[in-house]
């Protein structure tokens, strides 16, 4: 084919509106854009002037699926500014309702988002009457994963208990038992998960990129703790210096900044980003999954995304066992909520379904958020998507296939990203780069 | 025929359509009795003869009016869901930036709104037009309301069951106090902290104070009387501020006056 149009409005079973535009002409692209379109939100403008201890609860109403993300590099941040270190049981619990929406993000996708593709339908809903016990097996594990961050947090969307300087409430011990029977039960829904995935054909696509995430130096796999690495840089940078390996560019087809690294072009961060990175400190049974998968680091196919989304999902349900473990070993008791010692910047990461986000805060003395930016995941992602696009189209077209396989080849590869656009359109500071 | 449904988002954060997927215990008795047409976060196919559309999310941007009158065009019934849809929400935030307006409102499109765009998109801010934030109803008819920031998904069952067994269905109008007392969660106004409770739609069983953390005020004022008797009760009972109630309840748009009736 020597001239393609492709235009894609509101690519479906992703979070948020983003459009796909291609123009080929004589067989060279002229144009090739995932267009963000969701409406800008205006969170960083409209933190300032609100209470320091308010900037959890309103951030995580940037989005519906990474709402405990948000409330986790939120808290991150402000005790960061504010000179508070969190109690060894408010953080053991800030982990364990982490795993929770990691758990309920990765099956959210891997099963109603990416999986129909390969099932050639449309949505899970015709998966209902073809394959039942697929469909009941994931929204099983789906609800384990949602109760884990109920019981620490009372629900997962919009968490309530996770403040500032602790959290308001503690689970029983009833609560983590039975959490912790479902989790080792679910280790068979996982088994027959990767059984699934192995089955399934995933298109290839070999681009070298750089990999960006956050890594730990106690051994941890990192989500909640960590400094920035890249498969290109492996020296650890602190939070506070995000801004020397993050670079921002406002884009007018995108309502979400792009971003580049002072190494590469473009970037990715999210769960294969972590897998390249992070891939000796999963947990064992993790690492035998992705042996079994065939997936090794570094992994430079996008579409691999959903497989280490798989692998990770092995990972904290080991990792969340261990947490209940220790929870009901030690005890817990309401803890009050630890106060602002100073105050100043402070930035908060945290490794989140999608990837690396960072929330950075300035509190003034009379303890209001004076300053905020937010770094999204797929912010981060948009321009490496576009990066993969152009790469897969040239061969897509030589190969002969007709208008509609290329426009799902490129829809499932937006898909393997898991964006979450809601999230991408809270852009960043007034500085941006100009060239 | 089952009714076909249709699940659509404004601006906001599309987590009341994805509570939807939450239901994880009803989920397949609900597709069951109904038909979804039209989900872009869930689905490929997108079908237009809708009998019940959901929407989520404020209008604010132009294109959300043009599509919610879409949405209205097409839906026989037509039912906001979540606080941003039923109230404007969080998105009212940016309202109160710039201060240039009246009663330090920012008006929009003037220097209020430049303020809040420019400080996130810098001299680019033409590129992302916006407008005030407001809820579905301030531009089409709406038919219900189911609010809350998440909308409680249990009272979407409810309504989904009303609905379909052709009942009428009715928000709580009283105060989020009455369930709070109900689950027997000690006041946090015993404990110094500025609830909203006394003057919130109940119908989400006052999960927040149950959890340690007091009312945002996320389903909107149970109604102007009850946010009079408040006004006088805290200020006489507990010494409050009354900006800071004020304050307070425009976290979600709950009330969008500038000063208490």
């Amino acid at each position: 084919m020597k001239n393609v149009s492709i235009d894609v409005k509101h690519v479906t079973r992703v979070e948020g509106h983003g459009n796909i535009t291609i123009r080929v002409q004589d067989g060279a692209i002229t144009r090739l854009e995932l267009a963000i379109v969701e409406s800008p939100r205006f969170f960083e403008a409209f933190l300032r002037g609100r209470k320091y201890d308010e900037a959890p609860h309103i951030t995580c109403r940037i989005c519906g699926i990474c709402s405990v993300g948000h409330t986790t590099a939120s808290v991150k941040a402000v005790e960061a500014a504010c000179g508070i270190e969190p109690s060894e049981q408010t953080v053991l619990l800030r982990k364990l309702i982490l795993y929770g929406e990691e758990l309920q993000s990765h099956f959210l996708h891997l099963y109603f988002l990416a999986v129909p593709d390969y099932f050639g339908v449309g949505s899970v809903i015709p998966l209902a009457k073809t394959h039942p016990d697929v469909v009941r097996r994931a929204l099983r594990m789906k609800k384990l994963a949602n109760d884990i961050c109920a019981v620490v947090g009372g629900r997962h969307i919009h968490p309530i208990a996770l403040h500032v300087g602790g959290i308001t409430h503690v689970p029983r011990d009833e609560e983590l038992l039975d959490l912790k029977r479902r989790l080792e039960a679910t280790r068979a829904d996982l088994a027959e998960t990767a059984a699934l995935f192995a089955t399934l054909k995933v298109p290839q696509l070999e681009r070298p990129t750089e990999y960006v995430s956050l890594k730990t130096q106690n051994g941890e796999y990192a989500f909640y703790d960590g400094d920035i690495v890249s498969t290109l840089d492996p020296k650890p940078t602190k939070a506070a210096d995000y801004r020397s390996r993050i670079l921002e560019t406002v884009v007018e087809h995108s309502a979400a900044k792009h971003c580049r690294s002072p190494n590469s072009p473009t970037y990715a961060v999210g769960a294969l980003a972590r897998f390249n990175n992070n891939h000796s400190q999963l947990h064992p049974t993790a690492r035998q999954i992705a042996r079994t998968l065939g997936l090794e680091p570094i992994c430079n196919n996008p579409y691999h995304n959903n497989t280490a989304q798989l692998i990770e999902s092995v990972h904290c349900v080991e990792a969340a066992i261990e947490i209940l473990d220790t929870l009901l070993t030690h005890g817990m008791q309401v803890e009050p909520l630890r106060k602002p010692t100073r105050h100043g910047l402070g930035a908060g990461l945290a490794e989140v379904p999608r990837g690396l986000l960072v929330h950075e805060y300035g509190i003034d003395a009379k303890n209001r958020i004076e300053s905020a930016n937010l770094i999204i995941p797929t912010g981060q992602n948009l321009a490496n998507i576009e990066e993969d696009m152009r790469a897969l189209v040239p061969p897509l077209l030589e190969s002969g296939l007709g208008k509609e396989q290329i426009t799902l080849q490129l829809e499932m590869l937006v898909r393997a990203y898991d964006p979450c656009i809601s999230c991408a359109t809270h852009m960043l500071d007034i500085k941006w780069d100009e060239t | 025929m089952k009714p076909r449904i249709a699940i659509f988002s404004l601006t906001g954060c599309e987590g009341c359509s994805l509570a939807i997927l939450e239901l994880e215990d009803q989920l397949l008795d609900l597709l069951g009795a109904v038909d979804i047409v039209n989900f872009r976060e869930g689905m490929t196919d997108r079908a237009w003869d809708i009998d019940i559309g959901f929407v989520d999310g404020a209008v604010s941007t132009p294109e959300d009016e043009k599509e919610v009158r879409h949405f209205r065009e097409h839906c026989k019934v037509l039912v906001a869901i979540g606080s941003c849809a039923c109230l404007g929400g969080i998105n009212t935030l940016k309202h109160y930036q710039g201060a240039t307006g009246p009663k330090g409102r920012g008006a929009i499109g003037e220097n209020g709104s430049d303020a809040y765009r420019r400080y996130v998109y810098g001299d680019k801010a033409e590129w992302f037009p916006t407008t005030e934030a407001r809820p579905i109803s301030a531009v089409v008819k709406v038919d219900y309301e189911l609010p809350g920031c998440p909308m409680v998904k249990e009272e979407f069952l409810a309504f989904v069951t009303s609905l379909l067994a052709g009942r009428t269905f009715k928000l709580p109008d009283f105060a989020v106090c009455v369930e709070c007392k109900k689950r027997g969660t000690l006041c946090l106004y015993e404990k110094g902290i500025l609830c909203l409770g006394p003057v919130t739609r109940a119908g989400c069983n006052a999960i927040c104070p149950a959890f340690g953390s007091k009312c945002e005020g996320c389903r909107g004022i149970v109604s102007k009387e009850a946010l009079v008797a408040a006004g006088i009760n805290l200020r006489e009972q507990y010494n409050v501020e009354l900006q800071e109630v004020l304050d307070d309840l425009r976290l979600y748009g709950a009330y969008q006056e500038a000063d208490l009736p």
